[in-house]
């Protein structure tokens, strides 16, 4: 059998940072304060590392808030992979595959674990270099579909509900002042106008009182 | 393979117009009625759960399972078609209450001269403006015809808004270019977020005719005359894409279904795909389907309803070989233009989590023939609106203004939040003409799971879009200027037909309704020419695609045929023109 693979995530760093805000005055973000130790559903742990330092890269954590590393980015690409849509359970994947133009789409074979598993191999070690060398790796396979995906998933990662590994203590939200789920905006839909509304977010979690199954979770 | 007792009527499909059609029949008569949907049962408790917009607005978890069925799609019939592997131009729903469980609620009448817009156009500009290749044709239908019924519609989903046209008389603050309604509106206008009200300001300013968006997010409680009372939209926000958590929005399951749910000669049948109408000398007899356990079932019926969505239902009677001789059937394909004509970037912060589907305004100075065409190198136009259904973080972090150019990094980063809360889009819905060569057949590579051929649509666009769509952008820099925006990015243009980038999904023709049945598949009750028993209900009968959204057309279409059904047709069976 696979030995189990762990992530240690530390997120010390963020608690009680003064970020930019969208009402452009200092704001203090919260996060977890202890580091976590994840176990990794798809990724190896050198994989995951690696995945980790890109992401940190395209969303870094610097002044102006946390980023993809304070999130728990590399742990929801994790999950996504190691879920339906990482086999692509989401996708018309039935043959003959031919290439297309743009406008028809992605029209490849390979699955999302096959890209990641392919592109990591490219940058393998980034984990361990220094930033600027990080950012030098990247620019050479910047036009990849697995750059791509993997800025398309930090995003993700980032300002996903809490549910789905990323966004821990939705400090993602709390960077972009938006309040997650929420029952109602009656009173305030045009109350505000041209003042930033942040209500401290809440994650569906919170909001509906038990857990809710997430897509990753599924057959 | 399983036979089951013949019903009065099955319908396949259970969204807004099989329920509709259902409806009528099981409340007006005492037909038994059974409704076959492919998809899962729902209703207003679920959708609680659904305030994620991973699972819900990136992942799909309400639309059609593309991984077994989709279409093929190229430019024209010299191309090559390939399979659309995920979604992207649209958004088929599956699941009981189909996309109208998830759609954004923006009820549209169509004006009057669309009906007609064959004869009309050639009336004030003659055939020779009318693009080489058109395919243009008039309804078979006028909008006084409809009139009642799109009341009918609106009085059932209880749409907020404003009348500009009330039998005749403008009413300054609504619609002024919209046809003469009966009636105002069942509820007032929703409150407007303050994009918005921002777009209502300036488009004033510039002397244009801003209206508040007609909604089927209703504004306030409300109960319908069918005595169904449904709650006042709280702006949540979590809605086109989603399902309303406090029926606020009308969508069939608590529109329909209350009384559905009450009726004994009405049955639904959740999980069951449908794959062949049998015909037989001119009549339909039975549906053949796959049931939720997998085991195929043979369902006869006195009359059988298509409703399951222009795409479905073009390939069904396709797949079916309903009798087609005049090569009517799959022509007229037509796919709304639906453009940002212009993002903007705002110097205060907008707090656009704060929205409903149909929360906006828009104005019409540009719709139809409202302005003179004689000196624009285009037919028809469209409506410019700005929509707050509810800002996406996943979505729309990273929507750049054109000064910044990072592309991830810290500068990406900073640059990206900042604009982040001061983005906002001002869309244009434009009329798509409908072509010769814009047309949907089998395909004859690939195949669904069970092994039927793939729809193929082959779909371009032509001068007559690409010139609307940039003089509508550049009106809509012009508007975006005006409402102090900081930046603007205008669209870039509309060059070909592009299959990953969400439109609408407001996609129609396939089985079009028309006056005689050398042009069209249905007449204009739906009734299909060559089987007066089967009836193809939706926006695949639509000839041609007007500006604006088709749901209330669609179901003004059905509670015509309906009653035409219950007062004509089951008394004395035959073609009710
Ligand atoms: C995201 C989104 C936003 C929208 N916003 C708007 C809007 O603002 N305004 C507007 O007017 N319209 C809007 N629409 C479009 C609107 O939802 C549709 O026009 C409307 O729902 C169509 O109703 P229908 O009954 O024809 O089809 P649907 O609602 O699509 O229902 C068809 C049903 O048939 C079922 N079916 C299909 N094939 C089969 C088969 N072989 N066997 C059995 N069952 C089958 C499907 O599962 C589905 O449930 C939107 C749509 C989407 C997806
Ligand atoms: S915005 Fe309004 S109508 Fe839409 S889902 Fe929320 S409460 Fe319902």
């Amino acid at each position: 059998m696979k030995r189990r693979q762990f992530l240690t995530v530390s997120a010390a760093t963020v608690g009680g940072a003064l970020v930019y805000t969208l009402d452009r005055r200092p704001y203090v973000v919260s996060a977890q304060d202890k580091p976590v130790r994840v176990p990794l559903r798809f990724f190896t742990e050198a994989e995951a590392l690696d995945v980790a330092a890109a992401a940190a890269r395209i969303l870094p954590n610097d002044e102006a808030g946390p980023g993809a590393n304070e999130a728990g980015v590399v742990i929801y690409i994790d999950r996504q992979l190691a879920g339906p849509y990482g086999r692509d359970r989401y996708r018309y994947t039935q043959g003959p595959f031919e290439n297309g133009i743009p406008e028809q789409g992605y029209q490849g074979k390979a699955t999302p674990r096959e890209i990641y598993r392919e592109g990591v191999r490219k940058i393998a070690g980034i984990a361990k270099l220094a930033a600027a060398e990080q950012d030098a790796t990247l620019k050479q396979i910047e036009t990849t579909s697995f750059f791509t995906l993997v800025k398309t998933h930090t995003i993700e990662g980032m300002f996903c509900d809490p549910m789905h590994g990323g966004n821990i203590d939705m400090i993602g939200w709390q960077l972009i002042g938006f309040p997650g789920p929420r029952m109602t905006y009656f009173e305030e839909v045009d109350s505000h106008y041209g003042n930033p509304f942040r209500p401290k977010p809440q994650s569906l979690r919170q909001i509906v009182g038990r857990p809710v199954k997430a897509s990753e979770d599924e057959a | 393979m399983k036979t089951l007792p013949a019903v009065d009527a099955v319908i396949v499909g259970g969204g807004w117009t099989g329920l509709l059609m259902a409806q009528q029949l099981a409340s007006r008569t005492s037909m038994s009625v059974v409704v076959l949907e492919r998809g899962a049962p729902r209703k207003t408790s679920d959708y609680l759960d659904n305030m994620d917009e991973l699972d819900y607005a990136i992942r799909l978890r309400m639309m059609q399972d593309i991984s077994k069925e989709t279409v093929t799609f190229r430019h024209s019939e010299r191309d090559r078609a390939l399979p659309v592997r995920q979604y992207g131009s649209f958004l088929p729903g599956a699941g009981v209450g189909g996309a109208g469980e998830h759609w954004s609620g923006i009820s549209y009448r169509y004006v009057p001269d669309s009906f007609d817009l064959l004869t009309k156009t050639k009336e004030k500009y003659g055939a020779k403006r009318l693009p080489e290749d058109h395919a243009i044709q008039d309804w078979g239908v006028s909008y006084a015809a409809l009139e009642p019924h799109y009341t009918r519609t609106e009085r059932l989903m209880g749409i907020s808004g404003k009348a500009g046209n009330l039998n005749g008389k403008l009413i300054e603050g609504g619609n002024i270019y919209e046809g003469p309604r009966s009636e105002e509106y069942p509820t007032p206008p929703m409150k407007m977020p303050y994009l918005a009200a921002l777009f209502r300001d300036a488009t004033k300013s510039l002397g244009y005719h801003p209206y508040p968006l007609p909604a089927a997010t209703t504004s306030q409680p409300y109960t319908n005359p069918d005595g169904v009372s449904r709650a006042g939209c709280s702006y949540c926000g979590y809605c086109e894409r989603y399902g309303c958590m406090i029926g606020a929005k009308s969508q069939p399951t608590n529109t329909l279904m209350p009384l559905l749910a009450k009726r004994k000669n009405f049955t639904l049948r959740p999980g069951c795909w449908v794959k062949r109408v049998t015909v037989e000398d001119g009549q339909a007899r039975a549906v053949t389907y796959i049931d939720a356990a997998g085991e195929e079932v043979f369902q006869p019926a006195g009359i059988v309803f298509l409703a399951s969505w222009t795409l479905n239902n073009t390939r069904l009677l396709m797949l079916s070989k309903v009798a087609d001789p005049h090569k009517n059937l799959g022509r007229n394909l037509t796919h709304q233009i639906s453009i940002p004509a212009a993002t903007v970037f705002m110097e205060k912060p907008l707090n656009r989590f704060i929205g409903a589907g149909s929360a906006g305004i828009a104005m019409n100075d540009f719709d139809a023939d409202v302005f003179d065409h004689s000196n624009v190198p285009f037919l028809r136009g469209g409506h410019i609106y700005t929509v707050c259904y509810g800002f996406r973080p996943m979505a729309n972090f990273g929507v750049m203004p054109p000064s910044q150019k990072a592309a991830w990094g810290s500068a990406w980063k900073k640059a990206a939040l900042d604009a982040y809360d001061r983005t906002g889009r001002i869309s244009f819905y434009g009329e798509h003409l409908s072509y010769k060569g814009n047309v949907m057949d089998l395909d004859p590579v690939y195949k669904d799971a069970q092994g039927d051929p793939l729809l193929r649509l082959t779909l371009d666009w032509r001068d007559n879009e690409r010139n609307m769509a940039k003089f509508m952008a550049e009106k809509a820099t012009g508007i975006a200027r005006a409402m102090g925006a900081r930046e603007v990015t205008p669209f870039p243009g509309l060059k070909s037909y592009d299959a990953t980038r969400y439109q609408s999904t407001h996609i129609q023709g396939g089985a079009i309704m028309g006056a005689s049945p050398e042009s069209s598949v249905v007449n204009s009750y739906l009734q299909h020419w060559h089987a007066n028993n089967l009836f193809v209900i939706g926006s695949s009968a639509f000839p041609q695609n007007p500006s604006g959204n088709p749901t209330l057309t669609a179901m003004a279409l059905t509670y015509r045929a309906a009653d035409a059904i219950v007062e004509r047709y089951v008394k004395r069976p035959g073609s009710l023109v």
